[in-house]
């Protein structure tokens, strides 16, 4: 048994470190050496202390996760261009060594489409032009528009594994919280900002509603959240479009699905007076809730009876703890903060509600809430992962004509393959010493 | 036929389970193999059944050295289990559970033939004395013929070896007896015996050689004819033990809890616990024995507000015990649960948070809603000094001490407030002897200094070094109470089998 990986391991490694160096000194990316070199100081700056390497320790399996999943979603692409086959009998090598350019080209646009571009970047600040800077920002500010309502519902569904329970319902969560929001903000004028905390706590309002529908009927009769959540999500979706056909949400004699805009002193204020930037104050709402949760969770006694339900309930219910108002309150709670996502979408990002309010952003949020371990600070690192992911997407699509459910394909694999570290682990020769990331058992052992 | 495992070596992250062990039984011989939770038995009859593979060393069959990588060709080779746990399906009848995995078919489909499976099933077990029906149910049969059905299941797959790992654990003495007969007639007929235990008195009784096992290693092997238990205590453990508990005689105050015509249903809705009475008084031990599934666990969770009350009354100093456990707990009540890891602590939190898992909620560990960590901290760490609880730190999670230690933080929680009645179910369930002795301390100070105790225990040896007054339970019911100086193995073993 030792710590230190099997020379075989080592071997790969430094095949694959070849591999990468030469990449990128072909495709003269000398910025990701540099980010490569960096990381590996930060690295084994961390290894120095306990709490640090307990803290690399849990990014081994993500990062893993993350690095596989991409390897083999490049394997998908250049297996699913139809040419590829019959090119590679023609000219193998060169075949291979095209489709090899084709993945690389399309993960660089991927970076950029989230990132930005540096040199043009640099020229946008060197000229000092707004407009300028703004368009070379966008991609960032669009990463981070994104990763706001992926941070909420991350956070909600998170808090809920934790607990015990399984909250597959954010997606139904958010979409009533975006009604109740939209509704506060389109019909009820004050002034700024009572107008929009108004707004925003109608719609984490809305979405504990939602997520206290199937606690109290785990708690008062047995029924599975799983499936409880699920069917909400479909009947949440339908009273959001019935309720998108009529006066109560959009102008009279309207024939498209969208609601009358949100009141100006009830919308989220920009965060960047710059043009092209989206990115608003949603942002900041959803760190703070990143921190409230922490807090929630480490320093107040329900979140030791959550944490103490999600682990053992049975326990729990010995010394005292009360099962059936654990799951009601944690489910609230987890609902509450994916109602809050749906307002902030609503009020910040759309200005309107129409029925394309959440591209996902509530099943997202089940990736996340694994990928990021269940912990807060997870969440959001794995939010803003998820986040460029769905804006680099779009810039990858444009450059290179790769489809972009390609990258729906990468994030089911990295789910896949943090859910599966005895995987990782054969694959990588690494000691991964947690588990997969906390969830409810779903079928419990008999004793 | 002789088994033979030679230098056999197990290495687990941060434990070596086996180190070096060898030990060989031949044809018809009962070889015991002693040692207390966690000195390795377990791991190594896992790696003779093949669901483990030996990082050192061999097995041996018959001078040929053998590699088992799963159980079905340990099985092949002869080596039959008969585990802790049977491995039963309770609602198959006794010949579908001895033919599984390995019934008798005919034709090309296959069609099973129940009738010569049947035939073979009666002629092993009136050749060996194994009294069975074979079309009786599996969930209808006494935990004791279950076992015979599991020693038929390894006859049947022609096994030249049977190990039993802790067979009377689940057994009343009368049981025991009975097994210990089957045994010696298995051995007299050519089969090998290994014998898991951690009893004394049991292994000297059915052995001829004992191996005994301590930390990995194996201390030595002894015939059982020319050792004793004391002696074979002190190899177990690795130094002189006492093996009755010192303590003055009860001074026996008012009555602290006092149950009247109790009936309880269990989770299946079944009447576990029947019209039972029972009073415990402040500076006495009422320790309850019986098997395991006679009502006791319905019981004790009664008592605890774990349950409902289906009729009767329990009361606590005159109060009557609401359905709540966590106001029993504020009435002076401490419960020591039958399985730590399921019932008293939480995996996953650290020690300082089961500490407080029932306390967390009050000053001064939290105001309000605000938990207070560091108050916590502050807490259990003086509370693992006191109670000599021996952690790496109160932050390591709970699930990575030992089974002693991990029971000294729920002693250390439950008495560390002012309590009137202790109950405590199981309480040296799997632990080492040392832990034995300082939880069997720690409950007898409590009892001088006048708290009520209500010990429940389906160790014979466990009831009758502690109780003042011993109570059995069988079918729900309690059948006799006997105090300490009439109390008897005998009688006591007899009342738990039902025979009043």
């Amino acid at each position: 048994m030792s710590r230190l990986p099997t020379v075989s391991a080592n071997m790969v490694w430094a095949v694959l470190g070849l591999i990468a160096a030469v990449v990128m000194v072909v495709q003269k990316l000398y910025i990701a050496l540099a980010v490569f070199a960096l990381l590996i100081l930060a690295i084994a700056a961390t290894r120095r202390t306990v709490r640090g390497r307990a803290f690399t320790d849990r990014l081994k399996l993500p990062v893993l996760a993350l690095l596989s999943a991409f390897l083999v979603g490049g394997i998908v692409l250049i297996l699913s261009d139809l040419e590829f086959y019959s090119k590679l009998s023609a000219n193998p090598l060169g075949t291979l060594e095209a489709s090899f350019g084709r993945v690389v080209v399309a993960y660089w646009e991927l970076l950029k489409g989230a990132f930005g571009d540096i040199p043009k970047i640099s020229t946008a600040l060197a000229s000092g032009d707004r407009n300028k800077i703004g368009i070379a920002f966008r991609p960032m500010s669009e990463t981070l528009l994104a990763t706001t309502p992926l941070i909420l519902t991350g956070l909600g569904v998170a808090i809920a594994f934790r607990s015990g329970v399984f909250n597959i319902g954010a997606e139904g969560q958010l979409k009533i919280g975006a009604v109740f929001g939209a509704w506060v903000g389109i019909w009820i004028p004050l002034p700024f900002p009572f107008g929009l905390i108004l707004a925003i706590a109608a719609g984490v309002l809305g979405g504990a509603l939602w997520a206290f529908i199937p606690g109290i009927l785990k708690a008062k009769t047995g029924a599975h959240e799983v499936i409880t959540t699920i069917m909400l999500n479909a009947i949440a979706q339908q009273i959001m479009l019935a309720l998108l056909l009529t006066p109560i949400l959009r102008p009279e004699g309207s024939t498209t699905p969208i609601s009358w805009p949100i009141l100006e002193a009830s919308q989220l204020p920009l965060l960047l007076a710059l043009p092209k930037l989206r990115v608003h104050w949603g942002l900041i709402l959803a760190l703070v809730a990143a921190v409230g949760t922490s807090w929630l969770m480490f320093r107040t006694t329900r979140g030791f009876e959550f944490r103490a339900a999600g682990l053992n309930p049975r326990a729990a219910g010995y010394a005292g703890m009360r099962a059936g108002r654990t799951i009601v309150l944690a489910m609230t709670v987890s609902g509450a903060l994916a109602g809050l996502a749906g307002a902030v979408e609503v009020l910040g990002t759309n200005r309107y509600l129409s029925p394309g309010i959440s591209p996902g952003y509530g099943w997202d949020a089940i990736s996340i809430a694994l990928l990021g371990g269940t912990r807060p600070l997870g969440v959001v690192i794995a939010a803003f992962l998820f986040g460029a992911l769905r804006a680099g997407g779009q810039g990858m699509a444009l450059a290179t004509g790769v489809p972009i459910d390609l990258l729906g394909f990468i994030s089911a694999l990295v789910i896949m393959f943090v859910a599966a570290p005895r995987l990782v682990r054969e694959l990588y020769r690494v000691r991964i010493s947690s588990a997969a990331p906390q969830t409810p058992k779903v079928v419990e052992t008999p004793v | 036929m002789r088994l033979q495992l030679r230098g056999i070596t197990k290495q687990f992250p941060g434990v070596l389970a086996n180190d070096h062990v060898s030990i060989q039984v031949d044809r018809g011989e009962i070889l015991a193999l002693l040692g207390e939770n966690g000195a390795g038995k377990t791991t190594l009859m896992n790696i003779l059944s093949g669901l483990y593979r030996p990082d050192e060393g061999e097995i041996v069959v018959d001078d040929q050295v053998r590699v088992f990588r799963d159980p079905a060709e340990a099985i092949a080779a002869g080596i039959g289990m008969v585990h802790q746990h049977f491995m039963l399906v309770p609602v198959f009848d006794v010949t579908d559970s001895v033919t599984l995995g390995s019934e008798v078919v005919r034709g090309p489909l296959g069609v099973l033939d129940r009738t010569t499976a049947r035939a073979r099933i009666v002629e092993l077990s009136s050749k060996y004395g194994l009294d069975v029906d074979p079309d009786a149910r599996i969930e209808d049969l006494p935990v004791g013929v279950r076992q015979r059905v599991e020693i038929l299941k390894a006859l049947y797959r022609h096994s030249d070896v049977l190990v039993l790992d802790e067979p009377s654990a689940v057994l009343t003495p009368q049981e025991t007896d009975e097994l210990f007969t089957i045994i010696r007639g298995l051995a007299k007929a050519g089969t090998a015996i290994i014998f898991i235990s951690h009893k004394l008195n049991e292994v000297l009784e059915i052995a001829d050689r004992i191996t005994v096992l301590r930390l990995g290693k194996v201390v030595g092997t002894v015939r059982a004819k020319e050792t004793t238990s004391s002696a074979l205590a002190e190899m177990m453990v690795g130094r002189q033990v006492q093996l009755t508990v010192d303590r003055k005689d009860a001074e026996r105050g008012e009555t602290v809890l006092s149950i009247k015509g109790l009936q309880v249903r269990d989770d299946r809705g079944e009447i576990a616990v029947r019209a039972l009475d029972l009073e415990v008084h402040a500076g006495e031990i009422v320790a309850v024995a019986g098997v395991q599934g006679n009502g006791q666990t319905e019981l004790v969770e009664a008592i605890t507000g774990l349950r409902q009350l289906d009729a009767g009354a329990v009361t606590v100093s005159g109060q009557p015990i609401p359905f709540d456990p966590r106001h029993v707990a504020d009435m002076g009540v401490a419960h020591i649960p039958e399985d730590r890891l399921r019932d008293g602590l939480v995996r996953g939190f650290t020690v300082a948070e089961n500490y407080v898992l029932d306390s967390y909620h009050r000053e001064p560990y939290s105001s309000g809603i605000r938990f207070h960590p560091d108050v916590v901290a502050a807490a259990a760490t003086t509370a693992v000094r006191d109670f000599d609880i021996r952690t790496p730190s109160i932050t390591t999670d709970v699930g990575s001490l030992s089974g002693g230690n991990q029971q000294k933080v729920i002693v250390a929680r439950e008495f560390g407030r002012a309590v009137k009645l202790v109950v405590a179910s199981q309480p040296t369930r799997g632990l080492d002897v040392g832990s034995i002795e300082y939880i069997h301390r720690r409950i007898v100070e409590q009892r001088d200094a006048g708290v009520a105790i209500l010990i429940v225990s389906t160790e014979l040896d466990e009831v009758l070094a502690l109780g003042d007054r011993i109570a059995v339970m069988y079918g729900g019911e309690i059948v006799g109470i006997l105090p300490a100086a009439e109390a008897t193995r005998e009688r006591v073993g007899l009342l738990m089998g039902g025979v009043r």
